[in-house]
């Protein structure tokens, strides 16, 4: 071997020194997406406390907690079912992970639909996006657009859950992939911590 | 009962006690919201405990807490530094409730 290659073959060393933070390329790239997601509903957070503290009359339409409250144990216990999903699957449990992984997917189809009957609701007492009976007319514009925006994730995700978990047992996919569809999935449940005390327990009606 | 099914029982208690904190977190929540206080100081408790509870899903839930050091503090100081930044416009939205002029 000349010192040439020996050169160029360092260098290839050198550059070929895997991942970064030495963990695995599809779950870095969804940290990276979480990092920017959080960013993208951070500006919308900011910007509806923006509205609220420069209004005089933001609206209080919510009387009752009772469907957030059980939308929230609903979300909440979707990340336990997944992170169980996610132990069957470690210890090559496809049954298990598969019916974990559905678990979680109806219960986020149970968030969705309790969700789209909150919206019709206010739809149905006058809200829209631009007016509604009780104060401030951008109200109804934050709170659709936050709250759609969260449920898109959800949905988006609930559609992830049901790919992934068929090609899992399927054996397309492996217990990594399970694992960073459970970042997502826990993402979205983080996203909801913040959305229910600033956007409905802060506007609940005294 | 095998060493893998005594590892995964052990794991699945550690994420039963961080979803029951969770569960507990959100229950105070929302019995702040009946709480007859100042909503600012509303705001500032219940974003306290959405900081808590959104720490421990990001630690225990998303498994950061065992990544490497480097990439906790890559996540971290990058995500904190931007949602600091973003913070800037509040004393302009203030400045609408009081009605006062806008800097030229």
């Amino acid at each position: 071997m000349s010192q040439a290659d020996s050169t160029l073959e360092g260098h290839a060393t050198g550059l070929s020194v895997g991942p970064a933070f030495s963990i695995p390329t599809k779950k870095l790239a969804m940290w990276l997406f979480i990092i920017a997601d959080t960013m993208t509903f951070a500006a919308c957070l900011v910007a509806y406390g923006f509205l609220r503290n420069g209004s005089a009359d933001w609206p209080r339409p919510f009387h009752s907690i009772t469907n957030v409250a059980l939308m929230t144990f609903i979300l909440l216990t979707s990340s336990l079912t997944m992170l169980m999903g996610l132990r069957a699957a470690r210890v090559q449990d496809k049954a298990g992970a598969f019916r974990w992984t559905m678990i979680t997917a109806s219960l986020g189809i149970l968030f969705a639909l309790l969700h789209v009957r909150e919206w019709l609701g206010l739809i149905h007492e006058g809200m829209t996006l631009f007016k509604n009976p009780w104060g401030n007319g951008l109200f109804g514009a934050s709170f659709f657009s936050i709250t759609g925006l969260h449920l898109c994730h959800v949905t988006g995700g609930v559609i992830a859950l049901l790919a992934v978990g068929v090609r899992y047992r399927g054996g397309r996919y492996n217990a990594d992939d399970i694992e960073v569809l459970g970042l997502y999935w826990h993402f979205v449940d983080l996203v909801w911590m913040f959305v229910v005390p600033l956007v409905y327990l802060l506007n609940l009606a005294h | 009962m095998t060493t893998t099914e005594a590892g995964k029982s052990a794991g699945m208690g550690k994420d039963l006690v961080v979803y029951l904190c969770l569960l507990a977190l959100a229950g105070v929540q929302f019995a702040m919201a009946f709480q007859n206080i100042d909503t600012s100081q509303m705001l500032v408790r219940m974003l306290a405990v959405a900081i808590v509870e959104a720490g421990l899903a990001v630690m225990f839930f998303m498994h950061l807490w065992s990544e490497k050091r480097g990439f906790v503090l890559f996540v971290l100081v990058f995500t904190i530094f931007v949602l600091l930044a973003m913070q800037y416009g509040w004393t302009d939205s203030t400045r609408m409730v009081v009605g006062a002029p806008f800097a030229k």
